[in-house]
């Protein structure tokens, strides 16, 4: 009875499994014939396009690029985590791609996969995100500078000239290269004097826990007036405290709101001067993958830097919000 | 007075014990911490509406989703002795069904928000019922049941609305999520108090709780007493699919923004914490609905105690851990019979000093 009872659980435990990966890799060709002759295959290793503008607008534009009419055929596997997402990689090398491209939930565990692809043959490109691994583990890393990002944005800062800062400082997920980025310029302000750190709290790019971190700083008393938020999400949830306190902000405001990726309608609150500041964080790097695997484009230095813009609000345009905005 | 006292320690609060307990120690705490952490005041905000603020505002607020979901998780675990993990995808599903016709109509209305909202209802209710129906038909343990879901929902999410992230902005969903202009009191907390009301009443005028105590306890032999316990235990899923379209709205209202992936994040863990702290048996049969919502209330005081305390969030979920690893221990029935037979003990002890004081 028992015994019976264990069988059907281990079933259903195997559908579940099948299931879980069905879901996660969309368009996992079954009829894929070995030879150089066919497309050329792609796997690629990616957080959900769920996550944020900039993701959707990243997956856009890999399935745009990497399509069956430029001669690729594409396998995708999205998860915001780092287990799962070295499963699907190793998934990825068993199933035979030639190339494997991964933007990494987080930096570090990846040693392991990435030595197995080597020894498999693929040719591992990184975007969007570096992970600590040895350089000769992959063909290049094509990927934005976050802490030129945080850097531009902190001179942005300084550059308004307030009397004083007194910061509250609104973390993406802790570990990630966005976080690490972003942190580190605004860390040195910190540690330098020169800026007054009033909370620096992890919101996982959660735009709730966003809006809780600030209610409580509020709550507490505390004297803020600068915003940075380490995304277009959490700035708005920090905005919503704001509001719901009746606090100032954006151009003329008490208080400084600063995000970053650039969604179109963050760009939005800008213009109307909800905000003052939005970083770039470019999300197109398949053509220069693209151009490099088919010998179009050399590699000259492993780590490729995607060209970045910062926006002030007062000075924004509604071609920058077409040109540059991500989403709808 | 003394007899209340002795009546208290018999279980006179019964199962709610421990949460107003433990209530009770978040207050004391807080009041020796800072006792500004409790001050209350009314500000206007930037919609120009007076408005209540504070940390208990922010506490009873925040907890609104978690407490609508924990009335829910209640019945579910009542009726079928095991809990839903799927109701934080569950309710990115059904808040994406509600943000879907706000976006497809072409201005928000009262009617259309109102249209939205049942459309969520009844995708939740689906979704409860295809959980329910693999519980309650098929016998499938109610954690390996929503696993499938758990799994599977955000992606569905995820496709009823393609983008990432969509916004819908009107003074309507902001007055759900926020503050109704002249009140001053945050609208998802009259919602929680209106879902709380809807289930006394049902409680008070149907058979509900009798039938799901008894299809909790005993199944077949509530069976055998005419009540049909797979219907039951299908009707709790739908119901909690209704709390979690309710959950779902007031979630996307308070931004005006649907995030499929970190809506409600990890809430089903909270709501099923809840339970427990709310002295509910999680292998089914008895309950009590308050219990849970006081439960809901303790943890989120727990983490706006921490907020207040500058814990850095990373750390938050740990020592959350250690205040709940306490709470469930002193709970469970071994600490509970321990404690009673010292009480016993000391009484006869009492009783015999007394008995020799006669002599």
């Amino acid at each position: 009875m028992t015994k019976k009872k264990f069988g059907s659980l281990l079933l259903i435990a195997s559908l579940v499994t099948t299931l879980l990966f069905s879901a996660c890799t969309t368009g996992g060709g079954t009829g894929s014939s070995g030879g150089s002759k066919g497309p050329i295959k792609v796997g690629v290793v990616n957080n959900p396009p769920s996550e944020s503008g900039y993701r959707e607008a990243n997956v856009k534009d890999m399935e745009a690029v990497f399509s069956a009419a430029n001669g690729y055929e594409l396998k995708t596997a999205y998860s915001l985590k780092n287990d799962e997402q070295l499963q699907a990689a190793q998934g990825f090398i068993t199933e035979g791609v030639d190339y494997l491209l991964i933007s990494a939930a987080e930096t570090t565990g990846w040693d392991e996969v990435l030595k197995k692809a080597k020894e498999a043959g693929i040719k591992v490109f990184l975007f969007d995100r570096m992970i600590d691994v040895d350089e000769s583990l992959y063909e290049a890393a094509v990927v934005s500078d976050m802490s030129k990002e945080g850097e531009t944005a902190v001179n942005w800062l300084l550059a308004q000239n307030l009397d004083e800062y007194n910061v509250i400082h609104i973390q993406g997920a802790m570990g990630s290269d966005a976080q690490i980025g972003r942190t580190g310029a605004l860390d040195a302000q910190f540690a330098s004097g020169k800026m007054n750190k009033v909370v620096q709290q992890t919101a996982t790019w959660d735009e709730a826990e966003a809006k809780k971190i600030v209610e409580s700083v509020i709550n507490s008393g505390d004297d803020f007036n600068v915003i940075y938020a380490e995304n277009d999400g959490m700035a708005k949830g920090a905005v919503a405290a704001l509001d719901e306190a009746g606090i100032s902000h954006g151009i003329n405001g008490k208080v400084v709101v600063m995000g970053f990726d650039c969604n179109k309608w963050a760009l939005r609150e800008l213009k109307a001067g909800n905000w003052n500041y939005d970083g770039q964080c470019s999300p197109f790097q398949a053509q220069i993958i693209s151009d490099i695997i088919q010998g179009k484009k050399t590699v000259t230095s492993k780590k490729i830097i995607n060209e970045e813009k910062g926006f002030d609000a007062k000075t924004l345009t509604d071609d920058d919000i077409n040109t540059y905005g991500l989403g709808e | 007075m003394k007899d209340n006292f002795r009546r208290f320690f018999k279980g006179g609060l019964g199962q709610l014990t421990i949460p107003i307990i433990a209530i009770l120690f978040l207050v004391g705490f807080n009041l020796v911490r800072d006792p500004s952490f409790f001050s209350i005041e009314i500000t206007q905000n930037n919609n120009g509406n007076m408005v209540l603020a504070g940390n208990l505002i922010s506490i009873i607020n925040g907890a609104s989703e978690l407490a609508v979901l924990a009335m829910g998780m209640t019945l579910v675990t009542a009726a079928c002795g095991g809990q839903d993990i799927s109701v934080g995808a569950a309710a990115a599903i059904a808040g994406s069904a509600f943000v879907k016709i706000l976006k497809v109509s072409p201005n928000i209305t009262g009617v259309t928000v109102a249209a939205a909202f049942l459309f969520a209802c009844v995708v939740a209710m689906i979704f409860g019922a295809f959980n329910g129906t693999l519980v309650s038909v098929f016998k499938i343990q109610p954690m390996i049941a929503t696993l499938i879901l758990y799994t599977c929902g955000r992606s569905i999410a995820y496709w009823i609305n393609g983008g990432a992230t969509p916004t819908v902005s009107s003074p309507i969903i902001t007055a759900i999520g926020g503050f109704i202009p002249g009140i001053p009191v945050p609208t998802p907390v009259l919602i929680v108090i209106t879902v709380a009301i809807i289930f006394v009443l049902v409680f008070h005028f149907t058979s509900l709780e009798l039938f799901t105590q008894s299809v909790g306890i005993n199944g077949s032999a509530a069976r055998l007493n005419g009540i049909n316990s797979t219907f039951i235990k299908l009707l709790s899923f739908i119901i909690l699919g209704l709390c979690v379209a309710v959950a779902g709205t007031i979630g996307v209202s308070r931004l005006g923004l649907i995030n499929h992936e970190t809506l409600l994040l990890d809430i089903e863990m909270d709501a099923i914490l809840a339970v427990a702290i709310g002295g509910n048996n999680l292998g089914g049969g008895k309950f009590k609905i308050s219990g849970s919502i006081i439960g809901a209330y303790v943890i989120q005081m727990l983490t706006i105690t921490l907020y207040a305390m500058k814990v850095p969030s990373t750390d938050v979920k740990a020592y959350k851990a250690i205040v709940i690893i306490l709470l469930v221990v002193i709970g469970s029935p071994v600490i509970k019979s321990k404690f009673q037979k010292t009480v016993s003990r000391v009484k006869s002890n009492k009783q015999r000093v007394s008995m020799k004081g006669a002599e």
